[in-house]
């Protein structure tokens, strides 16, 4: 069996690669004519056949290479693309994926359901070909017309530069240019001065540059590929200017860059070409534009790999992290020290410190972004699947893809959306039978949203569907004990009660519902993640929404430090409304009653002193903070405000995981410990324990 | 003293000795990572006494606890020989750190598993389950040898019992804590 690390990094690159297939097709479905999908398609297979073939994983490139056949075929224009087509290519993903958990130890891939795939693609190949002229019809451009040189005997120079990655994942150059090998007649030019340095293949071939870069395919994400047509035959000019830069090569006088600039200033010479009629403008014309195409088509991918390909260990981030959050407390430090002592001197560095500090800090934070659009990718697949199983015709729509959030938080996003997702098309979108008697489209639409909002992402999932039933959530809620039949809540309250343990309104168990997975899941979820999640609304008979909202990221936060006696408290700034006086007077005015008015308004208060046992006397004027919760304003009662304060996030550690009304703890500038505080935990500790006092 | 073995079998582990209310005890060197003065300390409110709070380790907060405290034997009073013993154990499968407040470390102690008697079944008015053994330091001396896995863990239990309620009240729109209680029965 294939090496055990080696394995990791197939699994790995396959992993990716299934993702890519996976919205590469539901892209393909939307718009079967673009035959740019159909090759990446066909790439993703290819590459996921000959590196599983290459490290062993013989029943996964034994399956792809059938799947890999009929797409050969759509690529070709042969077969055209038909939802049959791509429901069984998801399938084989689906397939391939199942046979990579079961190779590397996880669950069991079912051998019928490949079999099943592959006689379900063969049928359909064999029946595209009945239908090939309509077939050919339909898309406008057959693939082989984007491949000016297949056909045609050409020459080219192909360098690869492979990077360290290459040789971890047990590639070898003599594998790769054997391949290159069976194409044509090729020389080898291997750079043995270099270790691991690279190879430069002459090559003959009139198979096309497709076939080459079919070859070099799986290469291209961990080498430096160039492929240059050096000259198509009949074209004999172009010949000689070439020959000279090999001979270069070959003596090592240039290197292979050098080389690739000065042939990019030969470009005027197909100008030449036309000049001394020895070609029309039309065919040089096309044939540059075509190699533009293609070179700028290669361009743009390495670009958009530049762009994500350096794969870091996220434990590597995490200690950058924690350094550059120690860097922040200490920065802080400094200039408490700098400011202490007024040294004039000291003032101009330490504030290139602080604004330093800062920026560094928003980098790194800003590594671990990533843009929600990779979520929205999977859920597309999810609607597609789900609404077929449940007979419903749903449409998903996304806005904001490119909202970023800390990758932490993205990965622990992926569940709480899928349920509510999968919630809003099982109870919330009707049969397209019931949609058209109210008069609302056949197909109905889900759309998820992402938009920055201060220091939170706001995440939005609505559906045009039939609503929240208010009254028969608070029947279910009475029948379960989970509301108090006096008690008076509004609509919303009532429509939040759906994310209480305990509470379904569904009415008939599907496979769907009977998951085992609550809305209740989705608000722990979502509360570990220190975000909060709402029905925001909810209209009968047209929809729904319910509102995430996460802080940007967990790591870093800007914070309102307070004081009580000689402990410090740390409230996030989001959560901060304002800050007014608390004076004896106003407590007097109100006998005691815990309450005060600001801005006509009577805010209900907590005074944390009392509320965490701390003891000592409480100044005349006190401060209170006011946060809004869930809609409601709500006062924390502390000795005074400090400041605000760069809060790097710190866990209170396992002992303290369930203490009350705090969140947290982090460093401050002294080097004491300050206890960031769960302001809608206090307020629900707060309350319940109002009640209990009270009915005692 | 017992005379060198002949077998390689009894060998010898090293202890770090500490004194709680005059009183001898002992843990096994390879669970301290380090001792430390007492520094300031933040309370966390509204947990129980014997959670001293958190301390700064070099830009990481380590929950302490009070040993004395944890074992019934009444809180450690500050001095100056009072500290703070780092020990590493592992929780859910990862390490991690807690600090121990005693009255003072003595030193490291060499014992042999022959010097280690059981722990006698009643009279130390300990939970025996805190006890590995009792270590003789010399003819009359003996040390009580603490399992402080089993101490500190005692607490991550006791910590995610009182966790269930809580989180699971605090879930209950609009409901009194009556029926809270009642649904959780």
């Amino acid at each position: 069996m294939a090496d055990t690390e080696y394995a990791e990094v197939f699994r790995e690159e396959a992993g990716e690669l299934l993702e890519e297939l996976e919205t590469s097709l539901l892209e393909l479905e939307k718009d079967p004519a673009d035959l740019k999908i159909v090759s990446r398609v066909f790439r993703a297979m290819h590459t996921i056949k000959g590196s599983g073939a290459m490290f062993g994983f013989d029943d996964i490139a034994g399956f792809t290479h059938h799947v890999e056949t009929a797409l050969d075929k759509v690529r070709d224009g042969t077969v055209p693309v038909s939802t049959e087509l791509i429901d069984l290519t998801l399938a084989s993903r689906d397939h391939i994926r199942a046979l990579l958990d079961a190779a590397t130890g996880g669950g069991e891939a079912d051998p019928a359901e490949g079999e099943r795939i592959i006689a379900g693609l063969q049928a359909l190949v064999g029946g595209g070909a009945r239908d090939r002229a309509q077939a050919i019809a339909a898309p406008e451009v057959p693939a082989k017309e984007k491949d000016p040189t297949e056909g045609r005997r050409s020459h080219y120079r192909i360098s690869i530069k492979p990077t360290p990655e290459f040789f971890v994942g047990g590639y070898t150059l003599e594998a790769l240019t054997g391949d290159l090998d069976t194409l044509g007649e090729s020389t080898v030019f291997m750079d043995a001065e270099h270790e691991g340095g690279g190879v430069l293949v002459l090559l003959t071939t009139d198979k096309g540059l497709n076939a080459i870069e079919d070859v070099l395919v799986f290469a291209e994400s961990s080498c430096q590929v160039a492929v240059t047509v050096l000259a198509v035959e009949g074209e004999e000019d172009l010949e000689e200017h070439k020959k000279l830069g090999q001979i270069l090569l070959e003596r090592g006088e240039i290197s292979a860059d050098d080389l690739t600039t000065v042939l990019a200033r030969q470009k005027p010479l197909g100008e030449l070409l036309v000049g001394e009629k020895l070609v029309s403008r039309t065919s040089v014309d096309a044939a540059l534009a075509e190699q533009r195409l293609v070179r700028e088509a290669k361009e743009k991918a390495t670009v958009a790999k530049g762009a994500e390909s350096i794969r870091v260990a996220s434990e590597k981030l995490d200690q950058l992290i924690n350094l550059v959050g120690e860097l922040v407390v200490t920065q802080a430090r400094l200039s408490q020290v700098a400011s202490h002592n007024k040294d004039a001197e000291l003032v101009e560095p330490v504030e290139e410190v602080e604004r330093l500090t800062a920026e560094l800090r928003d980098c790194v934070l800003n590594i671990r972004m990533l843009p929600i659009g990779t979520t929205f990718a999977k859920f597309k697949r999810l609607v597609r699947d789900l609404s077929a199983e449940l007979g419903k015709e749903v449409d998903m729509v996304t806005e904001g893809a490119e909202t970023e959030l800390d990758k932490n938080v993205i990965d622990q996003l992926g569940d709480p959306m899928v349920h509510l997702i999968r919630n809003s098309i099982d109870h919330g979108i009707e049969s397209p039978e019931e949609r058209e008697l109210a008069g609302k489209p056949r197909k109905g639409t889900i759309s998820l949203a992402a938009q920055h909002s201060g220091a939170n992402v706001v995440i939005t999932v609505t559906d045009d569907g039939k609503g929240l039933d208010a009254e028969r959530i608070r029947q279910k809620g009475l029948e379960k004990g989970l509301l108090r039949p006096d008690a008076e809540l509004s609509e919303q309250e009532i429509w939040n009660t759906i994310f209480t343990p305990g509470l379904s309104t569904a009415k008939t168990v599907t496979s769907v519902s009977g998951r085992g997975v609550g809305m209740d899941v989705v608000k722990s979820t979502v509360d570990a993640l220190k975000g909060s999640v709402s029905v925001t609304r909810s209209v009968k008979g047209q929809g729904t929404t319910i509102t995430i909202m996460l802080p940007l990221t967990l790591a870093i936060i800007d914070g309102l430090l307070v004081q009580v006696g000689e402990t410090h408290f740390v409230l996030p700034l989001s959560q901060v409304e304002e800050c007014v006086e608390l004076t004896q007077e106003d407590i007097t005015r109100f006998h005691e009653r815990r309450m005060l008015p600001v801005r006509d308004q009577l805010v209900p208060y907590v005074r944390l002193r009392d509320f965490f046992a701390i003891s000592g006397e409480r100044p005349a004027r006190e401060q209170m903070v006011i946060s809004r919760i869930n809609g409601d304003r709500f006062g924390l009662v502390l000795d005074g405000v400090v400041g605000e304060h760069q809060t790097v996030l710190k866990s209170l550690g396992w002992v303290y995981r369930n203490a009350t009304g705090l969140s947290g703890s982090t460093i401050l500038g002294n080097g004491h410990v300050a206890l960031i505080l769960d302001v809608a935990n206090v307020m629900q500790c707060a309350r319940r324990e109002e009640h209990a006092a009270l009915t005692n | 003293m017992s005379v060198k073995n002949e077998t390689v079998q009894s060998q010898t582990t090293q202890y770090l000795t500490f004194m709680l209310r005059e009183e001898g005890f002992a843990i096994e060197i390879s669970k301290v990572r380090e001792v430390l003065d007492v520094t300031t300390m933040t309370r966390i409110p509204r947990m129980p006494e014997y959670l001293s709070g958190v301390i700064n380790l070099r830009g990481n907060v380590v929950p302490v606890m009070d040993l004395g405290q944890k074992l019934g034997m009444g809180s450690i009073e500050y001095t100056k020989n009072t500290c703070i013993m780092i020990v590493e154990l592992e929780v859910d499968a990862n390490l991690v750190e807690m600090g121990v407040l005693t009255d003072s470390v003595q030193m490291v102690l060499d014992l042999n598993p022959e010097d280690i008697e059981s722990v006698p079944k009643m009279g130390t008015n300990l939970n025996t389950e805190f006890i590995k053994g009792m270590g003789r330091q010399t003819e009359e001396k003996f040390l009580i040898i603490l399992d402080i896995d089993k101490v500190l863990a005692s607490e991550g239990e006791a910590a995610l019992r009182e966790m269930d309620s809580p989180a699971s009240a605090r879930a209950v729109v609009g409901a009194t804590p009556e029926e809270t209680v009642g649904a959780e029965a």
